[in-house]
Parts: structure tokens; C-alpha cells; sequence
């Protein structure tokens, strides 16, 4: 059988370094199965997260010879084998234990972004009518299965480390996904401008490009937002007639 | 004596899937203190998977639909042992926790009067799955996450509960680890929901993860509750067979639900071939049928492989035993056929089926508008589980409570698919409820020290092996599950089970012997030590149950029994902790049914 090298970074918050191990490969294996098979015969603590091996859950994501992916959808097929394979845990976050993140500031995050508050029910028995083409926009981003890859390449997090100042890609389609739900009645457009700084994003479409969801995340999500931001907070005209409404009012 | 860190809840709840969540949300409603554990992150549990849909007889697609209708095919389904109890419950309140979902801001598939869009399922009389593409765990674990954590939930991600702790009969708390470092936790609790879902990983072949080895069953049976039903162990008809490191990867029913169809490599559809009696008044006559059936014309009947899974399995094995498999070990599943039927397949398939086609085209390098899938039966879902209190979800021992896979009941001998999602919500709920209840009418109870400790030293023993003989971890879940495959799979035969019982001993033997590498902080072979415990307690019980049923009922297939039995029509495996530490088997009469629900089954015959 054909055996190849994985070069697996083994270490946790204090350092670490690249480890080979040789495995044998076969027919339609991905990189989760080799990291599996490792794990079994050779590295019985080699840490690694993993669920459903079938890109659903969203666990095993880690960077493969430089490359942020889900292991489980990652065929060995589709990576040269005549060099070893390298794979390490993804950075924008610290490391807990070779493959394995500390990916809770996410969690902290999503806790802060005002939840999902629908109007009153359409209909007497407490239900609502919504048109299919009125939702297809959110269901896309719902498809989202946290894997937090866009959190991972997202310069913002990345490089800068601004994780007080920027929710990043992640959040700012969870916030789009309400925003754009056709029952929700809430208004997250303030703090998208001021604690959420979407501002920081300029748009290199990076995320979209490692999303395991084919979500686009930049041009449906993100960049419609910073046009409501602009609409609400940097539009002189806007300014007039918010002005205008509220002398109107009184 | 080491410290542990100690926390304190009214309600606890071990396990994060769907039914967790749903408990954990009506507990925190109720006004008490709600803790969560979960062995994964958040949101990652096997919910995450479900892929059809869930069932809920809204009517919304066709007015015919009601609860009793629901109640009937659940019955119908389950080969009528199921508990009718839940089953009556689950059937009435389905419909509200799919509300309840919209509200918190699901977003499912719609009519086209923009109410939700409901889908044909195997076994289901109408159209009855809310869904979401192929994607509704997601939607469904999602909504439950992102509502759950606004209610003050503590949620304590990656730890995993190694015993309950116990005052008398009562329950008081719960004993485990956190994976990140290692470290013993106690959790005092008035009432605790196990909601752990399944135990896949005892099988070989299976489309669950690394987590379902069974610890709510194992949990509960070591503290002294009954389990039941265990033998009933589904296996889905279609996984993937191909490549080999994706076998048993789920390939939802929605396919056939979509009109998709099962084919030998003869190219004959041979579903047509075997339509049990119970079930033929509801099944199309011919291919032309089943397809307007699909397309929702409401005087068809439906496809015969929308039969009921267990049904579905046995003839997808008849097929591979009898030569007419496909090239890798499967029979073949086509949805690119409707081509011919509908001018625009290919985007349809796509819109319908996302992550199947994802999913064979990335794993398998299949293209499903084009090409046939290769599948075969997996092992998927445990119908047993812990026996509870249909209304309560309140096991014999006071102040456990157990809610969905690993509670039993509502499934009899084989669950109708998209039964699982609303069985997750309806009882989720009422365990929530009730254990909030218990919580308020009771205290907390005193934990004993001693037994603690010996929990800890027996967790740690992997790490004590320099002078004794070992074993890897690894290889004794391995060998354990090639057995549990082999001897107690689809067809089962009293001297292979006997067999299994033998090697189970043996395993069990091997696991006191595992051993580990490294540390203790985040360290899988460590983590694979201590779920054998719990897979060893599974596959004795599922084996025993099995061989205890001297019958072929649902899921259950004895080769050496292969007809279904009136004298085990009317009763329950029960399984339970002896006084001496074995395992004991006995029979159990089911309740009687009420005759308003043995007329209501009557009349959906």
C-alpha cells in the first residue's frame, strides 16, 4: 500500500513543533482519516476536534499544507503526497493542544449580538406567512455550520489580533441573517457601526473564499450591511429627512 | 483528598443535542438554575446531522393530516410496541414545538402560501416533514443554540460525565471531566435530564460520531434504571458504501423522498418485489404511481421505497447477499432518473439535495444529477434506551430524567424517520418541565466523597500501566465494534449472539487493561479509555435484549426466528443492574391502550 508523510504540529499554548508521521493511504481518503489513522497506531494523544466526518458540523477545521479547511472534506487526493503533508491548528485563535483551538471568544461573541425578536403573528393560530424568494437570501447564510474558517483567514483577527474591536465574518452574517429575516423587528445597525467595526472590513473576500458553505459572505452579506450602516449614519440626506420626520412628529 | 471543582444547579443537563437544548430552555423558563454539559462544543452535537426533517402533523401541505393519523403511523411503524402514551403525546404536541421554532427564528421551507413547506418521509401517510433543504439539524440546533444561550444557561463545553452521584435512590449530581485540562468537576444538581443521544460507535458501520458510545444508557443503568427496547437498533438503509473512509456516512431519505429510487445492478427496481401486508392498501401499484405520489398528487399512494427503514434495509441486504449488489458492496440509489420527468432536474436536485450533492461530490467524486449513488444499510439510531415516565420523562429513580435518543418508547421496534427531530422538542420540553418541577420541590442532597474518589482513581488507572500488562484503546473500540457488526447486525442468530456475549467478557477483561500516553489534558486515547466502559455496557445489553426476543419484529431480524410472534407482540425487554453487578433480562406486558386509541388505529388501517 501507499504510505505518505504528515507533518503535524504537536505542542500547546506554552510552544510546539512539526512532527512527521508516515501512514498508509488509500483510495478516497481525506485528511481526518489519516490524522484518525495516525491517532490509532501511533499518537494516541494527538489532539484533534472531529463530529460528523461529513462537513456538517463544522469541528475539524485546521490548516492543511497552509490552507484553512474542514479535514473531513479535504481528500488526499487533492494534495500533493510526494512531500509530506502539512497540517497545523488554525490561528486567529491560541492553541489549546496540537490540533485543537481555543475557539470560545466565538461563543462570547455570538452571546452579545441582540437576539432574534419576530413581529406579532400573521395569522390568529400564531403562525406567519413568509414567501420562499423572501427568505432564500437568509437561508444561505444560515447554512452556516461555525467552523469559523472566515474567522481564521479574516486579516482583521488574524494579523491584527483585534478581537475586542471586529466580531468578525462569522457574526456579521449571523448579524445579517437576522437583520435580513423577513419577521425580525430588531435594530443592529448601531453596533455593527460601533462595537461590532464592521468598518474594519475592507472587503479582500478572503472569508468567501474558504467558506465550506459557498456562503458569500462579502457581497451578500457583509457588503449589504456597510451600505445600511452608510444609510443610517453617513448620509447627509438622510440626516434631513430623519430630521425633518421627527420636527413632523412632535 | 484531591479538590474538585464543584458547581451547583437546580437542573442539570447532560448533553447538548436537540433534546438537551430543549430542556434546558424550558428548565431556565420555569425560573430555576439550568447547567448544560456537553461532550462537544456547542452546536456540534448529532442533531447537526439530521438531514429530512421534522414530523408534525401541521397539515399545511395536505388538510388531511391530524395528530391521529401521526399517532397511527408512529404505531403502525413502531410494529405496535411502542408506548402509545408517548406516542399519543408526541403525535398532539408536535405541532406547537415547530411553532415554538419559527418564533425563535427558524426559517423553513415554505408553501406557496408562505406557511412551512411539509415533505414525503418513509412511512408517513402524508407529507408531514418541516424541513430545511437537507439541512434541518442544523436549523434545528441552531435556533435552539442561539435562543438557548440568551436564557442564562450555564453551558460548560467538552466535558464529559463519567457517573451520576446518588443519595439512597435519589439522584444528586453528576461526576465527570473537562477535556482542555483534565480535571475532575462535580455538579450538584436537584434533577438532571440525560438527553446523550446514541450509541452508534458500537457498530462498525455507523453515521454517528465519536460521541454516541452510549453514556446516558450506561450512566442510567449504573445507577439502577431500567433500560428497554434495546435489541431495537436501527439501521439505515442508505449510508455511503464508497470510498471506504466514508462508509456509513448518512444519505438522507429525503433522496426518496424526492422520487429518488433503489436499483440492483441488474437495473431492476426491486423494492416492488417484497411490500409487507400491513403496508400494501398504502402502496403504489406501479412506478408511474409512486412518482406522482412524490409529486405530491394526493390520490397516489406511495413508492415502496418509502417503506418503513427496517423493511428497507433487509431488502437492500437481500439484494447484496443474493449477487445483484453493486460494484462496492451496495445497491445502487438514483435521483438523476427524474430527468426525465422534469425539464429542470439538475438545479432541482440541487436546491432540494444541497449537501447530498455536496457531499458526493466532494467524497466521492459523484455527480448525483448524473450518476446513481452507491448505498447500503448503516447503523444510525437506538429505538431503546432508558425506560421513563411517558409524561414526566422521570425515570424509576427519583430526580433522573431522560429525553430523547436515549430515552425509549415513542419508537417501538423501528422510529419513522423525521420522528426523531419532534421526539428531541416534545420531550426535551416535558423533561425540562418536569425536572424544573422536581427541582423546586426538592433539595439538594449530600454527595458522598468516597465514591468520588473512586470514580477518579478508576478514571486515571490508563495512566497506571508501567508494570502491567496494556492494551491500546483503539484496538479494543475496534474489536468491539467488528463484533457488534458481525454477530448482532441486521440478521441476527442465537449462536453468533452467544458468541458476542463470549467476547464482550473478553473485552471487558482487555479494557481494564487500557492504557494511555501523555497527560492528561486533551487527550483522545484517554477519552477512548473511558467511553469503553459505557459501549461494553450497550452491546451486552443490545445483544441480551436481542437474543431475549425470540422473534423478527422492526428492526430486530432473527434468521433463527424469522417471523414476528403474537406472544412478543404485546411485551418489553426490560434490562436492569442486579444486586451482584450482572445484567439482568426480563419480560415486561405493555400498558394496556386506551379503546379510544386502539379505535383510532383501527380506523387508519
Amino acid at each position: 500500500m501507499k504510505t505518505a508523510v504528515f507533518k503535524i504540529w504537536r505542542g500547546d499554548a506554552k510552544g510546539g513543533e512539526f512532527r512527521d508521521y508516515t501512514t498508509e493511504v488509500a483510495e478516497g481518503m481525506v485528511v481526518l482519516d489519516a490524522v484518525h489513522e495516525i491517532q490509532r497506531t501511533q499518537a494516541p494523544d494527538l489532539a484533534c476536534r472531529w463530529n460528523c466526518k461529513a462537513g456538517k458540523c463544522g469541528s475539524c477545521s485546521a490548516e492543511v499544507n497552509g490552507m484553512p479547511k474542514l479535514m473531513c472534506m479535504t481528500r488526499l487526493s487533492e494534495v500533493p503526497l510526494e512531500k509530506p503533508v502539512t497540517i497545523e491548528p488554525i490561528k486567529a485563535f491560541p492553541v489549546i493542544k496540537d490540533l485543537v483551538t481555543d475557539v470560545s471568544w466565538n461563543f462570547r461573541v455570538k452571546k452579545k449580538i441582540k437576539p432574534f425578536n419576530p413581529r406579532p403573528p400573521d395569522a390568529p393560530d400564531g403562525t406567519w406567512r413568509m414567501q420562499q424568494e423572501d427568505i432564500d437570501r437568509v437561508q444561505e447564510f444560515r447554512k452556516c455550520i461555525e467552523c469559523f474558517l472566515c474567522q481564521d483567514v479574516c486579516h482583521v483577527l488574524r494579523d491584527h489580533q483585534m478581537h475586542d474591536k471586529f466580531i468578525g465574518p462569522r457574526f456579521l452574517i449571523h448579524v445579517a441573517a437576522l437583520e435580513m429575516h423577513p419577521l425580525d423587528t430588531e435594530d443592529r445597525i448601531e453596533e455593527l457601526r460601533s462595537s461590532q467595526g464592521i468598518g474594519y472590513c475592507n472587503i479582500t473576500k478572503c472569508c468567501t473564499k474558504v467558506c465550506p458553505e459557498s456562503i458569500q459572505i462579502t457581497d451578500n452579506g457583509i457588503i449589504p450591511l456597510k451600505e445600511r450602516v452608510v444609510d443610517e449614519f453617513y448620509d447627509p440626506l438622510g440626516w434631513f429627512w430623519k430630521g425633518l420626520k421627527r420636527l413632523l412628529n412632535r | 483528598m484531591p479538590h474538585y471543582e464543584t458547581f451547583e444547579y437546580d437542573v442539570l443537563v447532560i448533553g447538548a443535542g436537540g433534546a438537551g437544548l430543549r430542556a434546558a430552555i424550558e428548565a431556565s423558563a420555569a425560573g430555576v438554575r439550568v447547567g448544560l454539559v456537553c461532550k462537544s462544543l456547542l452546536g456540534k452535537a448529532h442533531t447537526v446531522m439530521a438531514e429530512g426533517g421534522i414530523a408534525a402533523a401541521l397539515a399545511n401541505v395536505d388538510e388531511r393530516d391530524n395528530w391521529k393519523v401521526h399517532f397511527a403511523d408512529t404505531m403502525r411503524g413502531g410494529q405496535y410496541v411502542n408506548q402509545w402514551r408517548m406516542v399519543e403525546l408526541h403525535a398532539k404536541e408536535a405541532p406547537d414545538r415547530v411553532r415554538e421554532l419559527e418564533a425563535w427564528g427558524a426559517v423553513f421551507d415554505r408553501t406557496k402560501d408562505g406557511r412551512i413547506l411539509q415533505r414525503h418521509f418513509g412511512g408517513h401517510k402524508y407529507p408531514r416533514l418541516a424541513h430545511v433543504g437537507d439541512r434541518t439539524g442544523l436549523e434545528m440546533i441552531r435556533t435552539l443554540q442561539d435562543h438557548g444561550v440568551h436564557q442564562g444557561i450555564d453551558v460548560h463545553m467538552e466535558h464529559t460525565i463519567l457517573s451520576l452521584v446518588k443519595d439512597g435512590d435519589r439522584v444528586v449530581g453528576a461526576f465527570g471531566y473537562e477535556r482542555e485540562r483534565g480535571r475532575f468537576k462535580i455538579f450538584r444538581a436537584k434533577a438532571i435530564v440525560l438527553a446523550t443521544g446514541g450509541i452508534g460507535r458500537a457498530y462498525k458501520i455507523t453515521s454517528n460520531s465519536w460521541e454516541y458510545t452510549g453514556d446516558g444508557h450506561a450512566l442510567a443503568y449504573d445507577a439502577g434504571a431500567e433500560l428497554i427496547d434495546m435489541e431495537f437498533v436501527q439501521f439505515h438503509p442508505t449510508g455511503m458504501v464508497w470510498p471506504p473512509s466514508v462508509m456509513g456516512i448518512l444519505v438522507t431519505e429525503g433522496v426518496r423522498g424526492e422520487g429518488g429510487i433503489l436499483t440492483n445492478k441488474e437495473g431492476k427496481r426491486f423494492m416492488f418485489d417484497a411490500i409487507p401486508e400491513n403496508y400494501r392498501s398504502q402502496t403504489a401499484d406501479n412506478e408511474e404511481e409512486g412518482w406522482r405520489y412524490c409529486q405530491g398528487h394526493k390520490d397516489a399512494r406511495r413508492p415502496p421505497e418509502l417503506l418503513t427503514r427496517d423493511h428497507v434495509s433487509r431488502c437492500i441486504v437481500r439484494e447484496i447477499k443474493e449477487g445483484r449488489g453493486s460494484p462496492h458492496g451496495g445497491v445502487f440509489l438514483d435521483i438523476s432518473w427524474i430527468k426525465q420527468k422534469l425539464p429542470n432536474a439538475a438545479e432541482h436536485i440541487k436546491r432540494k439535495l444541497p449537501s447530498m450533492y455536496h457531499q458526493f461530490k466532494q467524497l466521492a467524486d459523484i455527480d448525483i444529477t448524473e450518476q446513481p449513488m452507491e448505498v447500503g444499510p448503516t447503523t444510525h439510531y437506538i429505538m431503546g434506551g432508558v425506560r421513563v415516565d411517558p409524561d414526566t420523562q422521570m425515570t424509576r429513580l427519583p430526580g433522573l430524567f431522560a429525553a430523547g435518543e436515549c430515552a425509549a418508547g415513542i419508537n417501538g421496534a423501528n422510529r419513522l424517520g423525521g420522528n426523531s427531530l419532534s421526539d428531541l422538542l416534545v420531550f426535551g420540553k416535558r423533561a425540562g418541565e418536569f425536572a424544573a418541577k422536581f427541582a423546586k420541590e426538592n433539595q439538594h442532597g449530600p454527595v458522598e466523597r468516597e465514591k468520588i474518589d473512586t470514580v477518579a482513581r478508576e478514571a486515571l488507572a490508563p495512566f497506571e500501566s508501567r508494570d502491567r500488562e496494556s492494551e491500546n484503546p483503539y484496538a479494543i473500540q475496534k474489536d468491539l465494534q467488528e463484533t457488534m457488526q458481525d454477530l448482532v447486525g441486521i440478521v441476527r442468530h442465537e449462536t453468533e449472539m452467544r458468541e458476542a456475549l463470549e467476547r464482550i467478557d473478553k473485552f471487558k477483561s482487555r479494557a481494564e487493561k487500557a492504557a494511555v500516553t501523555g497527560n492528561r489534558e486533551y487527550n483522545p486515547g484517554w477519552h477512548t479509555a473511558l467511553d469503553l466502559d459505557n459501549l461494553l455496557i450497550v452491546s451486552e445489553a443490545i445483544t441480551r435484549a436481542a437474543l431475549e426476543r425470540k422473534e423478527s419484529r422492526g428492526a430486530q431480524f432473527r434468521e433463527d426466528y424469522p417471523h414476528k410472534d403474537e406472544r412478543f407482540g404485546s411485551v418489553n425487554t426490560i434490562i436492569s443492574k442486579a444486586a451482584n453487578g450482572s445484567m439482568e433480562i426480563r419480560l415486561e406486558p405493555l400498558p394496556e391502550m386506551p379503546d379510544h386509541l386502539k379505535q383510532v388505529i383501527e380506523e387508519n388501517r
